[in-house]
């Protein structure tokens, strides 16, 4: 077969490969077929007819969406007859269409409207009776209306394909033809609204948006997913300083079109009513509401006195912080306040993983990597609950290219339903498990491994001896819980280690040390929620707490400083992969500041001098400084993601793995951020469970 | 749910007729099959084949909605199935169904109140060459007229 053919398509020579579709071909080469049912991916279904085109010497109008390139064809796509033909069949699809684009959600960026306007569709010839059927609500956050829907079957192929989810389906027959929910009548299903967003046009609409907004008064700001740490980009519609919509139409970022319910919908924990608005502090036993000056000043004076007399700090970072705002935390703790006590949640061991392929090159996989590897192994993980995006790629890279998923887990994940070989094992057993499928492996190509929190430690170390000794290519991801996890590591948000994983020279205290410690003097919690299952022995530290809402850590304060989310500041985050992407601020709260302005205030006013505290001037210093992050800008500035790579060498190991745990969130949790997202609350799977995928649909049968 | 031994046989004879993976080219048969035992598909039946033949219920209900001679509900003793596309509307298909609807006072998938006969307007039943058709059950009738359509109610009637 040759490498490409040659084609012409308007007059346009065109290069493709062998079984292009004509209509990607034709994109290719800046031309636009107009298409309802064809999406890039999914099966064809060459349902619409929409992509009609003339081809030389075939008898009659060709669909472009099923018909392949071959040498020599001539293609024209907007014609008379083939503008006629369209006209045609967006009669058809109008007759029992209720054109009330006024008040649809649709309307402005609605495929069927623009297509009606462009070929001059607007008048029909039946005079039948349109069919009328009532708009039926399946979730809080799925809306169907069915007289709009024109049976393109992309809500049911990227359900099915897509999410493996399979929710959706086509009950009845011609003109009274259904989209219907898999529990007759609601759903049961990931919640993601991957069906709506690919809706062309206003039959599905969210519980979040619909009837709130018209696209075209909505500012869009692309930004990075503030729940997972697989980093998925997500256009924020804005309007009036309120987030209204989430989605990723324009197939940017490292996501493509995916995102899950989190991304998608959980932005409305930025607008809860429970956000905090003004600096809190304890003023006889109770907190009270105070100026920014009152309370930086308290802080500043409390911590310099503390300082001064040598005194125990106690400082947690968060794993939602942009990486500015970590790298220039534990700059404070260790050159202003002179401690090494500075910790977060460890959710995953990425030191020990940084460590064991020290000195090596393309070993940390990124995003694509799990769509394009011939063979992925993942363990402890249930990939669908715990990494939508991962699980999303794994299963499209087996859609596209057959790879081999292989899955070592203590229960059932929905990756068994195409894994070549998944085995079960009891938790703790995950390694030895490994030998059972050597052989197997060592037939691979190349392998990427996902693992979870059940490798850590001595563990990483020997599955990395493992990988090695099957003598093919293999690359790593360590899976970490939240959005910048990866990066609260990478900045060095630990008591034994700086940014770029140098070692320190008397490391700190761990954070249960902190929590154990009755002398501790102060306390400092900057984005996280340590109290929220632990005591803090010290009664008489002085407490700081920077969040959004009074947590149960923000409630044992002495000063709780109202912080802006992921979602009002600039700065990178780093995902699970280690890849770098630029956060955007969308909008703002009245009366919060960004983690880093707060951190900068108080700095100033403590009179230590850390350097300029923009994101712009504290990104430049990690790019120059932090081992591995001399990521490219310009690709993270223009929307795109750039891998850390630090692993130039050995990295001091804490002896203590069982410090890192995974919260173990699923995909309708998301730690104390979670709770404050009314979607994520409302949703009949709330809260969800882990390894509980194969248990549900039979108990559902008896 | 368990069903007669007779049908429970015929289902295990579908169940193996089929190439592995192929098990629900045995849907359609089972819907029928079952229907006539139990006199409608109803939620049990669906949730029992889907789990026999290993997959959703909402799969077996995009089956089942699809075709016109499954019910959801019972039906008549005689489910009458008048053909309304369109060789039979060319050939006086709506004069057989507009008699239909006077003579049996029921109207589209409605029962008689007796529970004899139920009604339904149907697309193509294959019958074009004998246009118009209608079909009593199982059994074809062909190029009906008004008058062929009350003599053959009479006589169903006589039957009881
Ligand atoms: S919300 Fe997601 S999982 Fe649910 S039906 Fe739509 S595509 Fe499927
Ligand atoms: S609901 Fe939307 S996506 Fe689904 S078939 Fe109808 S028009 Fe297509
Ligand atoms: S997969 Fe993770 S990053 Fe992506 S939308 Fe969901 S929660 Fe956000
Ligand atoms: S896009 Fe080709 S038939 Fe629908
Ligand atoms: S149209 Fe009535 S049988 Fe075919």
């Amino acid at each position: 077969m040759a490498d490409s053919v040659n084609l012409t398509i308007d007059g346009k020579a065109v290069q493709a490969a062998p079984g292009t579709l004509v209509i990607d071909a034709a994109k290719k080469v800046g031309i636009e077929i107009p298409a309802f049912c064809y999406w890039e991916g999914l099966t064809l279904q060459a349902a619409c007819r929409m992509c009609l085109v003339e081809v030389e010497r075939m008898p009659k109008l060709m669909t472009a969406c099923t018909l392949t390139v071959a040498e020599g064809m001539v293609v024209r796509t907007e014609t008379p007859l083939v503008a006629e033909a369209r006209k045609s069949m967006l009669e058809f699809v109008l007759t029992n269409h209720p054109l009330d684009c006024p008040v649809c959600d649709k309307g402005g960026e609605c495929e069927l409207q623009d297509m009606t306007f462009r070929y001059g569709a607007g008048e029909g010839r039946f005079d039948e009776m349109k069919v009328h059927v009532d708009e039926k609500q399946w979730s809080p956050v799925v809306y169907f209306d069915a007289p709009r829907c024109i049976l393109c079957y992309r809500c049911v192929r990227i359900c099915d394909e897509g999410m493996g989810v399979d929710a959706l389906g086509v009950i009845y027959r011609g003109v009274v033809s259904e989209i219907a929910p898999n529990k007759e009548d609601h759903l049961q299903c990931d919640e993601c609204g991957m069906c709506i967003d690919i809706c062309p046009v206003g039959a599905l609409t969210s519980g979040m948006y619909r009837y709130r907004t018209r696209p075209w008064e909505m500012e869009h700001t692309g930004t990075i997913c503030a729940h997972c740490s697989n980093g998925c980009k997500t256009t924020l519609g804005t309007r009036n300083g309120q987030i209204i919509r989430g989605n990723n139409r324009d197939k940017s970022g490292i996501n493509g079109e995916f995102l899950c319910i989190k991304g998608r919908y959980a932005f409305d924990f930025n607008s809860h009513p429970e956000r905090l608005q003004s600096p809190l502090m304890r003023i006889g036993g109770k907190l009270e509401p105070v100026s920014w000056s009152r309370a930086i000043g308290e802080v500043a004076r409390r911590f310099t006195e503390i300082r001064e007399r040598g005194g125990r700090f106690g400082v947690v970072g968060s794993n939602r912080t942009s990486n500015e705002e970590n790298y220039y935390l534990q700059k404070f703790a260790r050159q202003g306040l002179g401690t090494n006590n500075i910790d977060h949640r460890r959710t995953g061991d990425v030191p020990a993983l940084i460590d064991a392929l020290a000195g090596r090159t393309g070993v940390l996989a990124t995003v694509k990597d799990v769509y394009t590897a011939k063979a992925s192994l993942v363990i402890g993980s249930d990939l669908a609950q715990q990494h939508p995006l991962l699980a999303y790629q794994l299963r499209a890279n087996w859609r596209h290219h057959q790879s081999h998923t292989y899955t070592v887990t203590r229960g059932p994940v929905r990756e068994d339903k195409y894994s070549v070989h998944g085995v079960r094992v009891e938790p703790g057993a995950e390694l030895g498990a490994l030998e059972s499928l050597r052989d197997q492996l060592k037939a691979e190509p190349e392998l990427v491994i996902l693992f979870g929190d059940a490798i850590k430690g001595e563990a990483v170390r020997r599955l990395v001896e493992f990988g090695d000794s099957l003598g093919i290519p293999v690359k790593y991801i360590c899976l970490v819980d939240y959005s910048n996890s990866r990066g609260a590591v990478d900045m060095g948000l630990l008591p034994h280690l700086g940014p770029g994983y140098q070692g320190v020279e008397n490391p700190g205290m761990s954070l249960p040390e902190m929590l154990a410690a009755e002398d501790l003097d102060a306390f400092w919690v900057v984005g996280a929620n340590p109290l929220e299952h632990n005591k803090l022995a010290a009664d008489r530290a002085f407490v700081v707490v920077h969040d959004l809402f009074l947590t149960e850590t923000a409630e044992r304060a002495d000063v709780v400083f109202p912080a802006a989310s992921a979602y009002e500041k600039n700065g990178t985050v780093t995902n699970v992969c280690g890849e770098v992407q630029h956060l955007r601020s969308a909008v703002q709260t009245m009366g919060v500041k960004t983690d880093l302005e707060i951190l900068g205030l108080l700095s100033k006013e403590m009179r230590i001098n850390l350097g300029m505290w923009t994101p712009e001037s504290v990104l430049r210093e990690i790019r120059q400084t932090v081992r591995g992050y001399n990521v490219a800008l310009p690709v993270i500035a223009a929307g795109g993601a750039a891998q850390s790579l630090p692993l130039n060498g050995r990295v001091t190991l804490d002896s203590r793995p069982e410090l890192i745990q995974s919260a173990g969130d699923t995909l309708f949790t998301s730690g104390t951020l979670g709770r404050y997202s009314k979607t994520l609350l409302s949703v009949l799977e709330y809260p969800g469970v882990l390894y509980g995928e194969a248990a549900e649909p039979e108990a559902d049968r008896r | 749910m368990t069903f007669s031994p007779e049908l429970e046989a015929k289902f295990e004879k579908l169940l193996r007729s089929y190439p592995p993976g192929r098990q629900r080219s045995a849907l359609i048969p089972m819907l029928m099959f079952a229907q006539d035992e139990v006199g409608s598909v109803t939620p049990e039946v669906i949730a029992e084949i889907a789990a026999r033949i290993g997959i959703s219920e909402l799969q077996v209900r995009e089956v089942l909605s699809y075709y016109s001679m499954l019910h959801t509900k019972p039906m008549g003793k005689y489910h009458i199935q008048v053909c309304t596309n369109i060789s039979c509307l060319l050939t006086g298909g709506e004069e057989i169904w507009e008699q239909a609807r006077k003579k049996l006072g029921c109207g589209h998938k409605e029962v008689t109140a007796d529970g004899q006969f139920s009604l339904e307007e149907v697309e193509c039943i294959g019958a074009c060459s004998w246009a118009p058709a209608i079909q009593v059950n199982y059994d074809f009738h062909h190029n009906v007229t008004p008058e062929k359509f009350n003599a053959l109610i009479d006589s169903l009637r006589k039957l009881h």
